[in-house]
């Protein structure tokens, strides 16, 4: 078998010898796929740590109004006023600056910076990415484009303070509010070479996962990690240019006098010249990336989920078709619903109704996949490991935000709920926890292969129930606040009868979001302790079938220190009956198991054989 | 001091805690309990799925029955009436499909914990079950769509001819309302005519400008349609009155519209609530900068009799303001002074919009 093969490693004139090159380009500027994965996964916790940071600063705001917050002053300074109270414009910037920071640097570098990169050589049997180099500028480039989303973290006028949306007029002028001015220049370089990395990184994943199959691995035996990461990267090459060129159009109606997007404006004491130009155009544009942005960060924890729930329920994932074809649907209709997000902003009522209807259409395929989770898990064998606890988190948000965003895609009802904390929950559940749950899912689920050695279990379990708990003790209530009709990017609600109310609920959300946020930190501890002094971690730790467990333990640079082990089957055969073993990897061609074959399997043996001919010649050309 | 007895104090229980850890760990490579499949932690964690589905669901039901009154906003409008009546219907089918999700959910897990000598069973796929859980939610779908359309093209049709038009100008961070005058007429505006005296712009070498006014709150009539001709000064706001399930972006440049009719008068929904101090409020829903939160504005809802009666006697805009009605062209002078009721005699009257101005320094500085 494949495991044999390690015995040939030397006789490979691949560059399999560990030590060459220094520690610059083995860990820094380093063009292996595991390493380039590490980096975005470090970068991304590091991340996530200012973003949650963030919103405890004006969880506090929200919780405590009342509450003297001059203890925050040697991190904030002049954002707190001598009286303690935290500045109105820089809770604006806090909340702008976390939207930014979760969704792009955190969701969409994190997740699939890390899981594209790691998983995607790895799954379809590939020595690297099909380019190193480009994957390596992908990471300098989200590099330099998160320094500088840091820098304007720290300057006079504040980072951008408009929403993450920057929606303008209120981001081209600075004139609207101070973190229009340098912060939002910072923001708009940053999110350039964010797309640049991002690009460069999708180009190479869709080349590596059309290309570099191995032997076997066809398009219908993919993990449905590959395809979820597959479909992820053509969503975002076809969105994030829409994004750069609405960013461009801004950095000229900011600094060259144009008029895109500003018109018949009258500030600071004076008419601006600007005429013809249309707000809403930018907000068709930001929402033509916004809205598939949303499944770039939710389907490569769907699909992480699918591979974890399968493996560790020791059943096929049901409905691996379906599951496939719901992720189509969803990558298709994420493109044609944008507009829900604009239903009240004078768009052409028309449209209102084309988009409520794609929108609702959109919930079939997420329904979908659902169910088939649920079957899924019936009458599994259940392996709880943590990322199977945070999996099944998973399921619970999509379901839980996914219902409410019934309630906003339908355009009478969101008159009301839109710009809501009905919004912030539904949001927050369905695309933020629940990406944030999947990609949990997926560290403690590949941490042994990426690290050779094993996370702690216990510590684990703890910090899924804190989290699990916590994420809904944060969002459930918003619920309620978002039905009385609270307004979100609100500093404080005590100028307004019809808000001055639900004080010690919002009290209550903050206390959670603290802990929640606290209970972050045994995680922090259990990867970079276990990272060190961790177990040793077996091969195939969770028994699972897929490819990338047939690699050495610590896979070195090609991967696979033999041949490219060839691929036979799907990777869901668990619990087939008749198999003695509860799991079959693809690896193990259908000739060595007579015994679980299903009759159309027991025909594929003789094509197995003419494939197996064919390798040797493959192998050698490399 | 007291704080580095606290540093101190917080440094022991990491430290306890971490030893805690390591105990544990070493425990379970004594036990070998590292090594098998599943532990008792399995059968732990699926219990707490249990407890948490009965806690959650608990807490859940007992809260939006309890506190029903307390997170839902009386309703003060007809098309309000139909958007929560779509609400309530879409709530009750959601709410369904989230308690039986989450309970197979969360009892699978007791369910079908791992054993040692039971084997999963091998269930790869079944077009039927597949094609069924496609089509009902396809079906439900469509009949919200359907009756989210009806709702949504009434409510964005065109306005019926007797509407009261008024006019809210969003601003960082006022609301600022106009009325027609006894033409019912609002006359034109172009933004280059804003300054410190014409806030809104007012074009009054338009004839049907000459008898507007802006009251410092706004008032509507029940039982009328109303319809709200919505602008802006300098960025996107957002015109949200939650009562009357109302809400409409202002966007510089592109007027907008909504247009409602109000179903109950405050001093109605004053005894409706029980809160002899209850007011409907105008909101912004549209992060506009530094006052956001701060942008109220009152809305008093009268009869058509208290309605038509404060609007006759509400002082025109002209007649509040010299300065405004130096802007006035010489030819329309004469009309002018017929059109907004002034005397000839000096007005005398501090002019509102000086008020606002002051009102707006005011807030702005206590922000």
């Amino acid at each position: 078998m494949t495991m044999a093969t390690a015995e040939t490693m030397h006789n490979n004139d691949h560059d399999h010898e560990e030590h060459h090159g220094n520690f610059w380009t083995n860990y820094i500027f380093c063009q292996d796929h595991k390493i380039i994965a590490k980096q975005f996964l470090i970068s991304g916790i590091f991340w996530a740590v200012i973003g949650g940071g963030l919103s405890v600063i004006f969880r506090l705001q929200l919780g405590f109004p009342e509450m003297d917050l001059s203890w925050l002053k040697p991190i904030l300074g002049e954002w707190i006023d001598p009286a303690g109270k935290l500045d109105p414009e820089f809770y604006l910037a806090l909340v702008t600056m976390h939207g930014t920071i979760m969704v792009f640097f955190v969701l969409t570098a994190g997740l699939s910076g890390t899981f594209s990169n790691f998983l995607i050589p790895l799954q379809i049997g590939a020595r690297d990415m099909a380019s190193g180099f480009m994957n390596m500028l992908s990471y300098w480039f989200f590099f330099v484009s998160s320094v500088l989303m840091f820098i304007s973290l720290f300057i006079e006028t504040g980072p951008a303070s408009g929403g993450w949306v920057i929606y303008p007029p209120l981001s081209a002028l600075p004139q609207a509010m101070s973190g229009s001015g340098l912060g939002m220049t910072l923001w708009l370089v940053a999110m350039v070479f964010f797309i640049v990395s991002s690009l460069l990184g999708s180009v190479n994943y869709i080349a590596t996962i059309i290309n570099m199959r191995t032997k076997g691995m066809s398009f219908a035996k993919m993990p449905l990690t590959i395809w979820a990461f597959f479909l992820t990267a053509v969503i975002g090459i076809l969105s994030f240019p829409v994004l750069f060129a609405a960013a461009l159009l801004l950095v000229f109606d900011r600094s060259f006098g144009t008029s895109f997007y500003l018109s018949e404006i009258y500030i600071g004491g004076e008419a601006l010249p600007n005429m013809g130009g249309s707000p809403i155009l930018f907000q068709h544009l930001f929402w033509f990336l916004g809205h598939p942005e949303v499944y770039i960060v939710l389907l490569p924890a769907l699909g992480i989920t699918s591979e974890i729930i399968s493996t560790n329920s020791r059943k096929p994932i049901f409905g691996y078709r379906a599951m496939i074809g719901s992720m189509l649907g969803i990558a298709v209709l994420s493109f044609v619903v944008w507009a829900h997000h604009m239903f009240v902003t004078g768009m052409n009522p028309f449209l209102g109704s084309v988009f409520m209807l794609l929108t609702l259409i959109i919930a079939v395929p997420s329904a979908v996949k659902v169910f088939n989770y649920l079957t899924t898990l019936w009458r599994g064998n259940l392996v709880f490991t943590p990322a199977m606890l945070f999996s099944i988190g998973l399921v619970s948000f999509f379901i839980s935000g996914g219902i409410t965003g019934l309630f906003l895609g339908n355009s009478a009802i969101d008159i009301q709920l839109h710009d809501t904390y009905f919004v912030v929950a539904h949001f927050h559940l369905v695309m933020g926890a629940a990406s944030f749950f999947g990609m949990v899912a997926g560290v403690y689920h590949w941490f042994p292969k990426m690290f050779g050695r094993m996370m702690n279990a216990k510590l684990g379990y703890i910090h899924f129930w804190f989290t699990f708990i916590g994420v809904y003790l944060v969002f459930f209530p918003m619920h309620y606040i978002g039905i009385a009709g609270f307004p979100r990017r609100y500093y404080s609600f005590t100028n307004f009868d019809t808000f001055n109310s639900f004080t010690d609920l919002n009290m209550f959300v903050s206390v959670a979001a603290i802990l929640t946020f606290t209970a972050q930190f045994i995680f922090l501890f259990n990867f970079f302790y276990s990272m060190f002094k961790g177990r040793k971690a077996p091969a195939n730790p969770w028994r699972s079938n897929a490819l990338e467990w047939t690699t050495p333990v610590n896979p070195g640079h090609g991967n696979w220190p033999g041949e490219i082990p060839t691929v036979y089957r799907w990777p869901y055969d668990y619990s087939k009956p008749g198999a003695k073993e509860d799991f079959i990897p693809q690896t193990v061609p259908f000739s060595e198991t007579p015994e679980s074959n299903l009759p159309h399997e027991n025909d594929l043996i003789a094509q197995e054989k003419s494939q197996e001919d064919a390798i040797v010649v493959d192998e050698s050309k490399h | 001091m007291f704080q580095i007895v606290i540093g101190i104090g917080v440094v022991l229980v990491l430290l306890i805690l971490f030893m805690m850890f390591r105990i544990g760990t070493l425990l379970n490579v004594a036990k070998g309990s590292d090594k098998k499949i599943a532990t008792g932690s399995n059968k732990v964690n699926a219990g707490l799925f249990l407890v948490l589905l009965i806690g959650g669901f608990g807490w859940m039901f007992w809260y939006s029955i309890v506190y029903f009154d307390d997170y839902t906003l009386p309703v003060a409008s007809e098309h309000g009436v139909v958007t929560d009546h779509l609400f309530w219907v879409t709530m009750a089918i959601t709410g369904f499909v989230f308690v039986v999700t989450h309970i197979l959910l969360f009892v699978f897990p007791v369910k079908y914990y791992y054993k040692e000598d039971r084997k999963a069973m091998f269930f790869p796929e079944n077009h039927k079950l597949e094609l069924i859980w496609t089509v009902v939610p396809a079906i439900v779908l469509a009949g919200l769509v359907f009756t989210g359309l009806q709702a949504w093209n009434d409510i964005t049709s065109e306005a019926p001819a007797d509407s009261e038009v008024i006019e809210v100008f969003g601003q960082q961070f006022a609301w600022v309302p106009r009325y027609s005058g006894a033409d019912d007429k609002l006359g034109d505006f172009d933004y280059r005519k804003i300054s410190l005296d014409n806030k809104l712009g007012v074009d009054f070498t338009d004839e049907e400008a000459l008898d507007d006014f802006i009251p410092r709150e706004i008032h509507l009539p029940k039982g009328k349609p109303v319809l709200f001709k919505i602008r802006a000064r300098d960025v996107l706001h957002s015109v949200y009155a939650p009562h009357f399930r109302l809400k409409m972006d202002a966007v510089p440049g592109m007027p907008t519209q909504f247009h409602f009719v109000p179903t109950k008068t405050t001093a109605e929904m004053r005894e409706e609530t029980g809160n002899p101090e209850f007011n409907y409020e105008l909101a912004c829903a549209e992060v506009c900068g530094r006052g956001h939160f701060a942008m109220r504005l009152l809305i008093i809802v009268d009869t058509p009799e208290e309605y038509e009666k404060w609007k006759s006697e509400h002082k025109t805009l002209l007649a509040q303001s010299e300065e405004l009605m130096n802007l006035v062209p010489a030819e329309l002078k004469e009309l002018a002074k017929i059109k907004a009721g002034v005397e000839e005699t000096v007005v005398e009257e501090i002019p509102v919009m000086e008020e606002e101005s002051s009102d707006n320094e005011e807030a702005q500085a206590s922000l």
